[in-house]
């Protein structure tokens, strides 16, 4: 088809149209879902989420490795805080039942399924300085994009910078720590693995699926992960496992009520 | 040489070369510490990368105290303690009412003290991350526990950081009356500024 032409450049255009890859979304989502895309290795992602809605993340080949940020929805400046979903809540291991808690003591979101063993609040995602070293760039249009470098793409379409970048939480490749404070890397499950997030409050959320910083292998090696979101029940702090998070919920109630949400 | 009085928030721009030194006058007292670009503080302290690069939880002589962007801000140049935290973060009132209980809501806390110094610098709250617990012990179990327990300075104990770029250096000398980061008894710190 030639497109010398406008009529011939339009109709290339639109003969586009229509076509289906692995890694892209489904719009509108349709099936009860309220999202539905897949994410190529290398690839990010970002929604702003309804209260009490389940986000699954299933790592079709095993080699996914999903860092995650979430902010409040409405007051960008309340975003998760690492330190204290580990401290307060007494592990490192994040998996089911844990709650993601937010630099304002309330929970973000509950992790509602996913293993502990393979996830990771210690080592963040990679920069653009890393990556460089690592494979020789790190940049958005390279083939190694650097995670940090993908976030700073995803936080701007929500009106956000680089200071709004807190350290992330990684799902589906593990490390566990040994007594001398060093790290052993157990990489991932397998394929097919999932991680379930439940927003305890509208929440605007960040992905980038990138090699983990410690993955020792030589190649950049990172694999689709399948994203899918679905209204549910928010979280009762009466469900909470511990008086951390019973509190947490209940400050997270109190916000909400304070702002007619609940 | 500056004395930082129990509870209380300090910050200087420390100049590529020179050196800061943190001394524990009376022992176990928590210094929460958060470091930035002097030049551009949208670059700060990165917890992860920090850890990352040097595939330890815990900070001690040589590790390099890595920004958001990879680059070096610090380099701990001497430590007589022997291991301090970066996992564990700062107490805030909020975090606080999680911890101990509602009741804690309006005891003094790090995060405010960050806070209320950052203001002088242009800094605010989007600008807190995750930061330097000098002279913390928060080990990691087998099983992903994790806690603050008894620290393991002693009076008089120092740690040294060599500054590899212009730097903005927060500290909150640790309020925290209701864990053992301090020994329940928050107390003073110094601060000695020196030509490296």
């Amino acid at each position: 088809m030639s497109t010398a032409t406008t009529t011939g450049a339009r109709e290339h255009a639109r003969a586009q149209g229509g076509t289906v890859v692995e890694c892209m979304p489904t719009v509108p989502a349709g099936d009860g879902l309220t999202w539905d895309e897949t994410v190529p290795g290398g690839g990010y992602a970002s929604k702003r989420l309804a209260r009490g809605t389940t986000l699954r993340l299933t790592d079709l080949y095993g080699d996914a490795c999903v860092s995650v940020l979430l902010f409040n929805a409405d007051e960008p400046w309340e975003r998760l805080n690492v330190a204290d979903t580990v401290k307060v809540l007494w592990q490192a291991y994040v998996g089911e039942g844990h709650l993601l808690l937010s630099d304002q003591g309330r929970a973000l979101a509950t992790v509602t399924a996913g293993d502990r063993e393979r996830s990771d609040t210690f080592c963040g995602t990679t920069t653009l300085k890393s990556n460089s070293l690592r494979y020789g760039d790190g940049s958005p249009h390279s083939a190694t994009p650097a995670g940090r470098e993908l976030f700073t793409l995803a936080a701007a379409k929500h009106g956000l910078t680089r200071r709004d970048l807190p350290p992330s939480i990684s799902f589906f490749q593990g490390v566990r720590v040994g007594a001398d404070g060093g790290f052993t890397w157990l990489g991932s499950a397998g394929p097919g693995a999932v991680v379930e997030l439940r927003a305890e409050m509208p929440v605007t959320v960040l992905l980038v699926n990138v090699p983990h910083p410690l993955d020792p292998r030589e190649e950049y090696t990172c694999s689709p992960v399948r994203i899918t979101a679905r209204p549910a029940r928010p979280g009762e702090p009466r469900d909470a496992r511990t008086p951390e998070g019973e509190r947490a919920l209940l400050n997270t109630a109190d916000y909400l009520a304070s702002r007619g949400l609940a | 040489m500056t004395i930082v009085q129990a509870r209380a928030p300090w910050s200087a721009v420390i100049r590529k070369g020179q050196t800061l030194t943190i001394e524990d006058l009376e022992g176990n007292q928590a210094v929460d510490c958060l470091i930035y670009n002097a030049h551009d503080t949208a670059e700060r302290y990165s917890a992860p990368d920090t850890i990352a690069a040097q595939g330890n939880i815990f900070l001690t002589t040589g590790s390099v105290l890595r920004s958001s962007e990879g680059n070096p801000l610090m380099t701990v140049v001497a430590d007589e303690v022997g291991r301090h935290d970066t996992v564990g973060g700062a107490c805030s009132r909020e975090s606080n009412t999680l911890r101990y209980g509602q009741h804690t809501k309006h005891q003094h806390a790090c995060v405010e003290n960050f806070l209320i110094e950052g203001s002088r610098w242009g800094l605010g709250k989007r600008d807190l991350v995750s930061n330097i617990n000098w002279y913390m012990n928060v080990p990691v179990d087998p099983d992903g526990s994790l806690g603050i327990v008894d620290g393991i300075s002693a009076p008089g104990l120092t740690v040294t950081l060599r500054a590899e770029m212009d730097v903005l250096v927060l500290v909150s000398n640790c309020p925290q009356i209701n864990n053992p980061c301090n020994g329940f008894d928050p107390t003073p710190v110094r601060m000695l500024v020196a030509e490296g």
